[in-house]
C-alpha cells in the first residue's frame, strides 16, 4: 500500500469518527420522546468523498497560480466598467437580472470600502455590517423625519455612519490586530441588539417601512406614468423597468464614485500610509506615520462607505429590519475582500459578482450553501491567501534596480 | 437566564441577589472552561481560535447524542450515563480540534497576520451550518437528569435560596477538570513543552520539543475542556442549536482577555466575573440587553485594561 493511500486511509477514518455521531446519529424528537435515527449513507458518501480528495491533493501536481499582472488588471477594470454602464440596456435583460446587478454592486460598495479598512490598511474589522445599518437607519429615519429626499439624506448616512466610524475607532484603534477583530465584532452585534430592542426609535424587529424612493430631480419612478413621473414628463409608455434602470444607475454611479475615491486615495500620502501600516507597523511609526490618524482615517472612510450602501439598501428596500444586518452579512463582505485579494479593487469587484451571483444561482441549495461558502473561506486561505486577483504589491513601488558593471560604466551608461 | 428556583416576588432582598451570585458563579464555571481553551491556544500560536465556542457547540451535541443514546440502549443509573457521555464528547471533540488546526490553522503557520483569523471565522461558519444541516435548525431538548436541590436557607422577605444538584454537579466537574488540566501544565512533560513553546516557539524547537505536536495537543486539550463545558451547559439549560456556540464563544473570549490572555488562572477567574455580571445584569436591569453588558465589558477591559486582570505586559519585538 503506498503512502498516499495509507493517508488516504487514514483521513478517512479520521472523518468517520468526525461525522458517524453528528451526521450518522440524528437527534430528533416526537411528541416528549426523544430519540436518535440513524443516517448511514450520507456518512459512507462524506467519508468516500474525503479518501477521494485526500487522495487527489496527495497525488495532484502542486497548483501554483501567478498573479494577474498590473496592465491585464487596468484593461480588465475598464471593461468591467463598460459593462456595467450598458448591461440594463442589453437585450434580454428584465427587472430580474437588474435587480441581481443592484445587489450585485451594493456589495461592490460594500467590499470596496470594507476594503479600504482591511486590505488597504490591514485592520480586520468583523463588525462592518454595523455602518451599513448605521447608513440604512439614519436614512430611513432621517427621511422620515424631515421629510428629505433621497439625494439629501445620502450625505447624512455617510458622514453619519462616519462618525460612528470614528467614535468607535478612536478608542479601539490602539489595539492589535486581532483584538481589534473582536471589539468591531462586538460593537456590530451591539448595534444590532439595540436596533432589534430600541423598539420606540427602531421600530425593533419589525423595523421601518415606507422609506421614500429616490427620485430623478424630483420625478418619480412609482407605477404608471402621470405628470410627476419619469414616464409622464418623456412621454414614454408607464413601465416598472425604468424604476429598476434607475436603482441600477445610482448604485452604478456610487460604486464608481467609490471605487475611484479609493483608486486616487491609495496614491495619496494618506493610501501610501495606509499600506505602510499594513506591511509593517513598528517601520511606518518609525518613519514618523502618525498611526492612530491614519488608521482612523482609513476606518472613518470605510464606515462611510458603508453608510452610503446601507442608505442605498433603504431605498431600495424600502423596508428594513435587523435582520439584515447580522454578523453573516459582515463576514459576506469580508469574504468578498478576501476573495478578491486584500487590497486589489478590480478583485473586489469581480468577487462580489462571483459572490452574490453564486449565492443567488444557489438560492435552490440554501441549507447547503453556507457550509460551501464557510469551507470556500477557509480553502481561499489555504490555496490562494492572496485572492483571486491577488495584487497585494504595494501600490507604489521603486523602479528595478540600476545595473552597474565596468563595461557600462565605461561606456558613459552606468 | 433560567436559574433554578428563579421567583418574581422578592427581587430586593438579600436573599435574592445571594441566589444571582450562584447561578453567577455557575455560569461563570462553564465560561472559564471554554475561555481556557481560547488563552492557551492565544498563548502559544498567537492567534485567536474564532472556531472555538463552535467546537463547544459541538461538544453539546456530542453530548446530547450520547445520553439520547445510553437512553434508549437502558443504561438508567445517572452518574454511569453522565461518565460515559463525557468521555463520548470529550474523546469526539478533540478529534474535531485536532482536525481542525490540521486542516484550517496549520497549513497557514507564516501566512500573513489575518490569514489564520479570517481561516478561522470560515471554519465556524462551516462547523455551524454543517450541524445545522447534519441536526436540523430546531432546539434540541434534553429531559432533566438532575432535579431538585439543597435549600440553603430562606430570607427575611420569604426568598428561598437554592443549590441545585445541578449546580453542584457543574461546580465539582468544573473545578476537577481545572484542577487535572492545571496539574497536566505545571507537572507534566507535556505541560512543560506547551509553557516552553509559548515563551519561545523557535527555541522551544531548537531545544528538541516537537513544536507541531505541541501545538496539535493544545488545539486537542482545549477542544476537550470546551467538550466538559458543552455537556455542563446541555444539562443547565436542557436545550441546544447549532447557534450557542456563537454568543458563549464570544464572552468566553471575553473572560480570558478580562483575565488576562496567555494566563490559565485568569481564563477562570474571568469567566466567573463575566457570568455574575451577565446574570446580575439579567436580574436586575433587562435581559435583552444581557449582551450588551458582556460585550461592552470586553470593549472597556481593551481599553483601559489590555493586559487583563492576571495577564502580562506584551512586549512587541520586531
Amino acid at each position: 500500500m503506498s503512502r498516499a493511500l495509507r493517508s488516504a486511509a487514514g483521513a478517512a477514518l479520521v472523518a468517520a469518527g468526525l461525522f458517524l455521531p453528528l451526521v450518522g446519529a440524528r437527534i430528533d424528537q416526537a411528541g416528549s420522546a426523544i430519540f436518535l435515527t440513524w443516517h448511514p449513507w450520507p456518512v459512507l458518501l462524506m467519508v468516500a468523498g474525503v479518501f477521494t480528495a485526500r487522495l487527489a491533493w496527495l497525488r495532484a501536481p502542486r497548483w501554483r497560480p501567478a498573479p494577474l499582472p498590473r496592465p491585464a488588471g487596468r484593461i480588465g477594470a475598464r471593461v468591467l466598467i463598460g459593462l456595467a454602464l450598458v448591461f440594463p440596456l442589453l437585450p434580454g435583460v428584465q427587472r430580474y437580472q437588474l435587480d441581481l446587478g443592484v445587489l450585485v454592486l451594493t456589495y461592490v460598495i460594500l467590499g470596496l470600502g470594507l476594503n479600504i479598512v482591511v486590505g488597504l490598511a490591514g485592520l480586520l474589522d468583523l463588525g462592518y455590517v454595523a455602518f451599513y445599518a448605521v447608513g440604512a437607519y439614519v436614512f430611513a429615519l432621517v427621511s422620515g423625519a424631515f421629510g428629505l429626499g433621497f439625494w439629501t439624506c445620502v450625505p447624512i448616512s455617510f458622514f453619519a455612519a462616519a462618525i460612528c466610524g470614528v467614535l468607535l475607532g478612536f478608542p479601539v484603534l490602539r489595539l492589535r490586530g486581532d483584538y481589534l477583530a473582536i471589539v468591531t465584532l462586538g460593537f456590530g452585534e451591539i448595534v444590532r441588539i439595540i436596533l432589534l430592542n430600541f423598539v420606540s426609535l427602531t421600530g425593533g424587529p419589525n423595523g421601518i417601512s415606507g422609506i421614500p424612493r429616490p427620485t430623478l430631480f424630483g420625478l418619480g419612478f412609482g407605477a404608471g406614468n402621470g405628470a410627476g413621473s419619469f414616464a409622464g414628463f418623456f412621454g414614454l409608455p408607464a413601465s416598472s423597468l425604468y424604476r429598476f434602470g434607475f436603482l441600477y444607475y445610482i448604485v452604478l454611479g456610487l460604486a464608481l464614485f467609490v471605487a475611484f475615491v479609493t483608486h486616487r486615495l491609495r496614491r495619496l500620502p494618506i493610501g501610501r500610509a495606509w499600506e505602510a501600516l499594513r506591511e509593517d507597523e513598528v517601520a511606518a511609526r518609525a518613519l514618523g506615520i502618525n498611526t492612530t490618524r491614519t488608521r482612523l482615517s482609513a476606518f472613518a472612510l470605510g464606515a462611510g462607505f458603508g453608510g452610503l450602501a446601507g442608505a442605498f439598501f433603504a431605498t431600495r428596500q424600502g423596508f428594513i429590519s435587523p435582520e439584515s444586518f447580522t454578523f453573516m452579512e459582515s463576514a459576506i463582505i469580508l469574504s468578498i475582500v478576501v476573495l478578491g485579494g486584500l487590497g486589489s479593487q478590480i478583485g473586489v469587484a469581480l468577487a462580489a459578482l462571483v459572490m452574490s451571483g453564486g449565492f443567488e444561482l444557489a438560492r435552490d441549495f440554501a441549507e447547503y450553501r453556507m457550509v460551501v461558502f464557510g469551507a470556500a473561506l477557509v480553502a481561499i486561505m489555504v490555496l490562494r491567501p492572496r485572492g483571486l486577483a491577488g495584487a497585494r504589491a504595494p501600490s507604489v513601488t521603486l523602479g528595478p534596480p540600476a545595473r552597474i558593471d565596468p563595461g557600462l560604466l565605461a561606456s558613459g551608461r552606468g | 437566564m433560567r436559574g433554578f428556583n428563579r421567583q418574581q416576588e422578592g427581587t430586593t432582598g438579600l436573599g435574592y441577589a445571594l441566589q444571582q451570585t450562584i447561578n453567577g458563579l455557575t455560569l461563570g464555571l462553564i465560561y472559564g472552561l471554554i475561555a481556557v481553551g481560547y488563552t492557551m491556544v492565544y498563548g502559544i500560536i498567537g492567534m485567536i481560535n474564532f472556531a472555538h465556542g463552535d467546537v463547544f457547540m459541538i461538544g453539546a451535541f456530542l453530548s446530547l447524542t450520547a445520553l439520547v443514546g445510553l437512553s434508549m440502549l437502558g443504561v438508567s443509573s445517572v452518574p454511569l450515563a453522565l461518565g460515559l457521555t463525557l468521555i463520548f464528547a470529550v474523546a469526539l471533540a478533540a478529534l474535531y480540534g485536532w482536525t481542525i488546526e490540521r486542516v484550517a490553522y496549520r497549513p497557514l503557520r507564516g501566512s500573513f497576520r489575518l490569514a489564520p483569523l479570517i481561516s478561522a471565522i470560515g471554519m465556524s461558519i462551516l462547523l455551524q451550518n454543517y450541524v445545522q444541516l447534519a441536526q436540523g435548525p430546531r432546539l434540541k431538548p434534553l429531559m432533566p437528569m438532575l432535579p431538585g436541590g439543597l435549600v440553603l436557607g430562606q430570607g427575611a422577605d420569604g426568598f428561598a435560596v437554592s443549590l441545585s444538584w445541578m449546580q453542584i454537579t457543574i461546580a465539582v466537574v468544573t473545578l476537577a477538570v481545572l484542577g487535572a488540566f492545571g496539574w497536566l501544565v505545571r507537572a507534566t512533560a507535556l505541560g512543560r513543552a506547551m509553557r516552553a513553546c509559548e515563551q519561545d516557539a523557535r527555541m522551544a524547537a531548537f531545544l528538541g520539543i516537537d513544536v507541531d505536536r505541541t501545538i496539535s495537543l493544545t488545539f486537542v486539550i482545549g477542544a476537550g475542556l470546551a467538550a466538559v463545558a458543552g455537556l455542563l451547559f446541555l444539562l443547565y439549560y436542557g436545550v441546544i442549536d447549532f447557534f450557542i456556540g456563537f454568543v458563549a464563544g464570544v464572552k468566553a473570549f471575553t473572560a480570558a482577555v478580562l483575565g488576562g490572555i496567555g494566563s490559565l488562572e485568569g481564563a477562570v477567574l474571568g469567566g466567573l466575573l463575566i457570568g455574575l455580571v451577565e446574570t446580575f445584569w439579567s436580574a436586575y436591569f433587562s435581559v435583552q440587553y444581557k449582551d450588551v453588558a458582556a460585550f461592552s465589558i470586553l470593549i472597556l477591559v481593551l481599553l483601559f485594561m489590555p493586559t487583563g486582570l492576571l495577564g502580562r505586559r506584551e512586549i512587541e519585538k520586531v
